[in-house]
């Protein structure tokens, strides 16, 4: 099924936990914030649901700025 | 006697505020802070690259020694920086946020309307929010009353480098804020004597980021503008000389040498 993460669509399996997509993206280290479908989570939160077809997620983290 | 800044029952020893965009590489970033004295340090939020692996900012900076402060640069309306806001503390660092509407106009001058509908937003939902706003003591008094814990007025525009521009309005909002909560002077600051000014004037803070980032010696720049900072701070709490038309001169009139 297919989601899209960060305006980019993207193929995951079935029963995909956000978890696993962190893993998938190599960001299991990295400190990011998560919104799925528009709300924001926190990172334990995402981490453990269970992803839907459709789903629109953005990942965010700090770069430079003023 | 310890000169410390509080902000929202936060207490820092430094009054330079720093931001970590724009320098050659994150070493050089690390160093510059390191040789700023600074404890509050902003950042951005943007999406991750998914594209490719980058090096993380974070792992240049010690949370233990800097407080990060999230600013939502970038966001052209309330809504998306209240997005952004949110996304921010998610992260899980604090509930602080540097706030920043600011319409795609090329200026880079705040949205002073829309920014003080965001921060209303925010404070009701418990952040502690930092505003960037124009130099306008009315639009400064609005963001008190919503509840923001500073004012952050500009010197110039964001990247100009000019410096203080209207030093009189500054000087407006240090006079009806002032005291409240902190006035701290963004954007606009070039070079150490106009940090000074700021902090003569009797602003609480600066936050400066281009001017040390695109010095030629970003390092050193970071010194001179910590010294600036606290020489300005100094002058204010000493009270500075009375401005005079005429001269007086500061030797004897008496005595000079051939006086009859």
């Amino acid at each position: 099924m297919t989601i899209v993460v960060n305006g980019r669509q993207r193929d995951i399996t079935a029963g995909c936990t956000g978890v696993k997509l962190l893993e998938d993206l190599d960001l299991a280290a990295e400190r990011i914030a998560v919104e799925r479908n528009g709300e924001v989570m926190n990172r334990q939160t995402f981490a453990a649901c269970t992803l839907a077809a459709g789903d629109v997620i953005e990942i965010v983290r700090f770069v430079g700025g003023g | 006697m310890t000169d410390l800044l509080t902000i929202a029952g936060r207490t820092f020893r430094s009054r330079l505020m720093i931001g970590t965009g724009k320098y050659a590489t994150f070493q050089q970033m690390r160093e510059a802070l390191e040789a700023s004295g600074a404890e509050i340090v902003t950042v951005a939020v943007r999406r991750v690259n998914l594209d490719r692996k980058e090096e993380s900012l974070l792992d240049y900076i010690d949370l233990n020694r800097y407080f990060l402060l999230p600013n939502t640069a970038g966001c052209q309306t309330a809504e998306e920086a209240i997005r952004t806001a949110r996304l921010a503390r998610a992260a899980g660092l604090s509930d602080w946020v540097k706030l920043e509407v600011i319409p795609a106009d090329n200026t880079l001058l705040p949205d002073p309307i829309a920014t003080v509908e965001a921060a209303k937003t925010l404070v009701a939902e418990g952040f502690v929010v930092l505003p960037y706003t124009t130099d306008d003591h009315t639009v400064a008094k609005r963001l008190l009353d919503v509840g923001c814990a500073t004012v952050m007025p500009f010197g110039s525009a964001i990247g100009t480098g000019l410096g203080l521009t209207s030093p009189d309005r500054l000087q407006r909002i240090i006079e009806v804020i002032g005291g409240q909560v902190p006035v701290v002077v963004d954007a606009g600051i070039g070079a150490p004597s106009d940090a000074a000014l700021a902090m003569e004037l009797g602003a609480d803070a600066v936050l400066i980021n281009t001017a040390i980032a695109r010095a030629g010696d970003p390092v050193q720049m970071a010194r001179a503008m910590a010294v600036g900072v606290e020489a300005g701070r100094m002058a204010y709490q000493a009270r500075r000389m009375e401005k005079s038309t005429v001269a007086s001169p500061s030797s004897p009139t008496v005595g000079r040498v051939g006086d009859k």
